[in-house]
């Protein structure tokens, strides 16, 4: 028994070398990689880092038509991606797009891992204390909406035992846990999985972003938009890590220059249009970052 | 098929880009798999020990893999690491580190119950034949438990394979999340097309376990 002792410390400790063998090389890794983005203890890269790198890492939905999607040679696309691509131009850097998901964009910023997000990020309170938003360029408030056959106008409408959908991390999930505690929630982590969930009538309702539910009231027979407009009006913006200043000014400038030449609305008649028609352009844009009371 | 949307499949480099996906998914697991392999023989092996320490490390490694989600690992690896350690883990890398850290601990728990169910007479008579320790393991021991081991293993790596759609959430395109996004871009031409793509992803999984669990069958015949 005793040498059966000695071969399990023998293993135990060719375990270890190896174990220690991949701690020293992601070790080596690591500090590779904080030498090329400089030796600041910030996270985040600022304007002249990007620029100097020439390569800016912007996050975006690779799954949300027509916002941020991927077309089918595999090229992203839609509202966010167009002004993406035009960010990119101004600064004249190459884009990396990383696909995000709802849950993990403040998650993203917050370690430095993309430059900005711009995934059809609703500005709120708690969200703009965990990262920095810039002006916005989308009008949003939230919708639910429901089979034809069983249309739910009101909050009250839905039962003890009915389950609403979400997308964890979205406006809606907030929004409904804080002032509707009483309503059970389906949550789902993608948007293609809510989607199939409702369709699959897995809820009696979906409750997203009103930009989607209209949208998916006018592609799919048989639904309805029975609240098209739930809490405040919220807009949407890019956001950036916390303190990234210089990143922040030159996104604000921009959106401020880009105001001149109704670049939002050129967007939308090119992304959205197919999708909202023409009634919600002036709904939907804010152009030049400044919000028209209405 | 129009109404299943298939047709989807076949615009672009769509399918491409799905057959892209799942090489990445693939990629992932079959790494994680052989670390898991490799290294879950050695903690196997060192959970037999009498050694208490060592028993309550691993026990506790055990557990820890066992309650924490694996989404929860991704997340602690691929940002948590960035945020306390500063490190800038690749998040193919984070992946691979997370599926072997599950798989070596799973693995090892398999290997221990197959050696402890060899019994007791094996090491017996092949100490009497006068064989050394690590001969009692490697001409004895061990053939009889990897022989043990396999129906066990394959469902574990069966499992990894199809745990691996949970990476889209770091960020890495599997064959999962392409589907979602070609289901998604061509939400208006073709609605149904979610049935049509998800039913070619099932295909898909099983084209690459099922020639795996083949293969488990034919060792087992083989060896037993």
């Amino acid at each position: 028994m005793k040498k059966k002792t000695i071969t399990a410390a023998v293993l135990g400790l060719s375990l270890a070398f190896s174990l220690a063998a991949c701690g020293s090389s992601s070790d080596s890794s690591s500090a590779a990689a904080s030498e090329s983005t400089g030796s600041e203890d910030t996270v985040y890269r600022t304007l002249e880092e990007i620029q100097e790198s020439g390569t800016i890492n912007i996050g975006v939905f690779s799954d949300k038509s027509p916002f941020g999607y991927v077309d089918e040679n595999g090229e992203y696309a839609g509202y966010d991606v167009y002004f993406a691509n035009r960010i990119g131009e101004d600064l004249g850097v190459e884009i990396n797009y990383v696909s995000t998901e709802a849950a993990n964009r403040i998650e993203y910023l917050q370690t430095g891992k993309v430059d900005i997000i711009l995934a059809n990020f609703t500005v709120t309170e708690e969200r703009a204390q965990e990262v920095d938003f810039a002006l916005p360029y989308m009008n949003v408030a939230l919708g639910v909406i429901s089979p034809d056959d069983a249309v739910i106008t009101s909050l009250d409408e839905i039962g003890e035992d009915d389950e609403v959908i979400v997308i964890s991390g979205t406006t809606a999930e907030t929004y409904l846990t804080k002032n509707n505690p009483e309503i059970k929630l389906q949550k789902y982590d993608a948007y293609a999985q809510a989607k199939t969930a409702f369709e699959n009538g897995n809820g009696v309702a979906w409750a997203n972003d009103n930009t989607e539910v209209i949208a998916f009231a006018n592609e799919n027979e048989g639904y309805t938009v029975g609240i098209p407009s739930l809490g405040s009006a919220d807009t949407i913006a890019p956001a950036v890590t916390q303190g990234n200043e210089t990143l922040l000014n030159w996104l604000n400038d921009e959106i401020t220059a880009l105001g001149e030449e109704n670049f939002f609305h050129t967007d939308y008649e090119e992304t959205l249009l197919d999708t909202y028609g023409a009634d919600y352009e002036d709904t939907l844009v804010v152009e030049g970052g400044v919000v028209s009371a209405e | 098929m129009q109404s299943l949307g298939i047709d989807v499949l076949f615009k672009g480099t769509n399918f491409v880009r799905l057959l892209g996906g799942l090489w990445v998914a693939v990629r992932i697991s079959l790494i994680s798999v052989a670390i898991s392999i490799v290294l879950g023989l050695v903690v196997g092996v060192l959970m037999t020990s009498k050694n208490r320490v060592l028993k309550v490390i691993f026990r506790i490694y055990l557990e820890i893999v066992r309650i924490m989600p694996q989404m929860v690992l991704l997340f602690i690896v691929y940002f948590g690491t960035t945020r306390v350690f500063g490190w800038n883990l690749e998040a193919e890398v984070s992946a691979i580190f997370v599926f072997s850290f599950w798989g070596t601990a799973e693995m090892g728990d398999l290997v221990r119950g197959a050696l402890i169910s060899i019994p007791k007479i094996q090491y017996e008579s092949a100490m009497a034949l006068g064989m050394s320790n690590t001969q009692v393991y490697t001409q004895v021991i061990l053939p009889q438990t990897i022989r043990r081991l396999i129906p066990l293993s394959i469902n574990l790596i069966t499992r990894m394979i199809k745990t691996t759609s949970l990476v889209m959430m770091i960020g890495i395109v599997e064959v999962l999340k392409v589907a979602q996004q070609i289901i998604e871009a061509n939400r208006k031409a073709s609605p149904n097309a979610a049935f049509g793509l998800f039913a070619v992803v099932f295909i898909l999984y099983f084209l690459i376990c099922w020639p795996i669990s083949r293969l488990a069958v034919y060792l087992e015949k083989r060896w037993s």
